[in-house]
């Protein structure tokens, strides 16, 4: 039975205790009226063991029943896979370095094929999916509105509140409303709402694509003579780009509002005064520098995760690993693509 | 005797790494019900696949009549297709499954569209199923609205994958029925990949059997002849489900 196998097996381990050198080993079967798989599998298990060691191991006796489960266990001798060569550090890199070249390689073909599908698109707006277009704007955009404002509220909040302490000591509370209202929109409601957008939408995208890939249905499309980049891939790209600019300008006034609130509760700077130096701390160019980056940013999250989620093989295990992928090749993507902004802006000062 | 409808010739598939068939000829008739049959591994939805033109052979020629090498380059469909497991867009209801080749292809009005899908859920005894999600069919009627899907846009040529298997016999025999109709009555071509002994002795007309071991084709022509007197213990073997 299953649960005296245990002590089962720890008696024969010790029965097989490799000082005894036997050269012959007989299992007597004859009083054994059933036997049930585990008993099967420690018998085989025994005489595998013993054969390692050039001992012969025989069963004799048994009924039919019991001979005829151990010849079905043990019928089939599974092939021993090769024992795989561990790997050098050297090695890993190598594989590493490689596994990432073709990853940028794909992404740029990738990149290279949507921008002739998006083409054909302005060539051809019939043939623009026009209904995942919009379907995208409702999904990453209206819908994740409520998340995009609490998050950036309380970005505006905190970033004001840590200020809040050092901008006294110095009797500068003013100058509170030009750190959040130049951090708010030139950097951090961009990157926040990109980075909220990643994780819904883009995620969303990856698994959406990827599961469709899996199911054959990607394929079908194209059975039906649809080009699955033009199809899928070109509504979700425009589609985000053309509603995270509103998702960030939503973003930056709650921001900003956050820090407004911690101005007049602990800084004693009122509305009016806050509204005031803000006119004179923000200029068009830094809310417009955010909505530019915000294009760039939710373009590269739909186009990675689409990527990912296209190059989907292995069923649901495959669609995790790429949504997964997706996720944090994206995150790893807005930052290098702020750097750069950042860089570009500073050179070009703007 | 008429031009076949698909002439392969030399052709070489490969899965990754491993090659699967190589060299490999063989024609389809008009009006055929072509099996393509072989064990687990053997190749066959690889085949299929290549032959549909999704995917490119390593070497050799598929050549459709009429249409050349197989390409699906963004063109209106010339040749149906059901997949294994149906593959409905999910977020799609039957109706617009089936309408979906018709609004993206055709400038046809919608009451004529909504007409035509009605005849083809008909077809393949589908009536008031227009509305229900994919999800909410069985294995048996998702597998009927793929085929309705696939014949949407009138094909003479029709290409399925396994379109008895994880059905019961009944429903099994249902489609069998279904297939063995469109063939006899609408003239289709039909290619097909299965390994349900049932179907491939009910409809098939002409077969051949992909071999792993000799990354060959090992027996061509009819099924039950090939099941009643075939020379080769390879053949016998396939037709009599023995293992191995």
């Amino acid at each position: 039975m299953l649960e005296q196998a245990p002590a089962l097996w720890k008696r024969v381990g010790e029965a097989l205790d490799p000082v005894l050198r036997p050269e012959q080993v007989r299992v007597d079967l004859s009083r054994v009226e059933a036997i049930d798989g585990a008993c099967v599998a420690l018998l085989v298990h025994l005489q595998s063991t013993l054969a390692r060691r050039r001992v012969r191991c025989e069963f004799e006796g048994g009924n039919p029943e019991v001979r005829g489960l151990l010849a079905l266990y043990s019928r089939r001798r599974l092939r021993r896979r090769p024992r795989r060569r561990p790997r050098s550090v050297l090695e890993q890199v190598g594989e590493g370095t490689a596994a990432v070249f073709a990853a940028v390689r794909d992404g740029l073909a990738f990149f290279g094929e949507l921008l002739r599908e998006v083409l054909h698109a302005l060539k051809n707006p019939r043939s623009l999916n026009s209904r995942d277009i919009a379907l995208t704007m409702e999904r990453a955009g209206a819908d994740a509105l409520p998340i995009v404002l609490l998050i950036n509220f309380l970005i505006g909040f905190v970033m004001a509140y840590q200020s809040a302490v050092q901008l006294r000591q110095f009797g500068a509370n003013i100058f509170v409303v030009d750190l959040v209202g130049v951090a708010i929109t030139r950097e951090l409601g961009p990157l926040m709402t990109a980075i909220i957008v990643c994780g819904r939408s883009g995620a969303a995208f990856s698994a959406e694509l990827g599961t469709m890939k899996v199911s054959e249905e990607v394929d079908a499309l194209r059975t039906l003579g649809i080009v699955p980049l033009r199809y899928l891939v070109v509504p979700r790209v425009c589609g985000l780009a053309l509603v995270a600019p509103f998702l960030t300008l939503f973003a930056d006034g709650v921001g900003i509002a956050g820090g407004a609130v911690v101005a007049a509760t602990r800084l004693e700077v009122t509305p009016t005064a806050f509204l005031t130096e803000l006119r004179h701390a923000v200029q068009p160019w830094d809310v417009g520098s955010g909505l530019l980056k915000s294009v760039f940013f939710s373009a590269a999250i739909a186009l990675i995760a689409c990527q990912q989620g296209l190059a989907t093989s292995g069923g649901a295990e495959g669609v995790g690993r790429r949504t997964t992928g997706a996720v944090v090749a994206t995150l790893f993507s807005l930052i290098l693509l702020d750097a750069l902004f950042t860089v570009v802006f500073g050179v070009l000062g703007l | 005797m008429s031009e076949p409808l698909i002439v392969v010739s030399g052709l070489s598939l490969a899965w990754g790494s491993r090659i699967l068939l190589r060299e490999a000829s063989f024609e389809v008739e008009r009006g055929d019900v072509f099996v393509i049959l072989g064990g687990s591994g053997s190749g066959k939805s690889t085949l299929l696949r290549h032959l549909i033109g999704l995917e490119t052979p390593r070497a050799g020629r598929i050549e459709i009549a009429g249409i050349g090498a197989p390409h699906l380059d963004g063109s209106a469909p010339e040749y149906g297709v059901m997949f294994q497991s149906g593959a409905l867009f999910s977020s799609l209801s039957v109706a617009e499954n089936v309408a979906f080749a018709l609004h993206e292809w055709t400038d046809l009005p919608p009451a004529a569209i909504s007409a035509i899908v009605k005849a083809k859920l008909a077809l393949v005894g589908l009536e008031g199923a227009e509305e229900k999600l994919p999800s909410e069919l069985s294995g048996g009627m998702k597998k009927r609205a793929a085929i309705a899907r696939a014949m949407a846009f009138e094909p003479n040529l029709l290409f399925l994958d396994e379109p008895s298997a994880g059905l019961d016999p009944i429903n099994a025999a249902e489609l069998d029925e279904l297939i063995a109709v469109l063939n006899r009555v609408l003239g289709l071509t039909v290619v097909m990949v299965t390994h349900e002994l049932a179907s491939i002795l009910r409809i098939g007309k002409n077969c051949i059997l992909l071999d792993p071991e000799s990354q060959s084709i090992i027996a061509r022509g009819d099924p039950r002849q090939l099941a009643a007197a075939s020379p080769d213990p390879r053949v016998r073997q396939f037709f009599a489900r023995e293992a191995g």
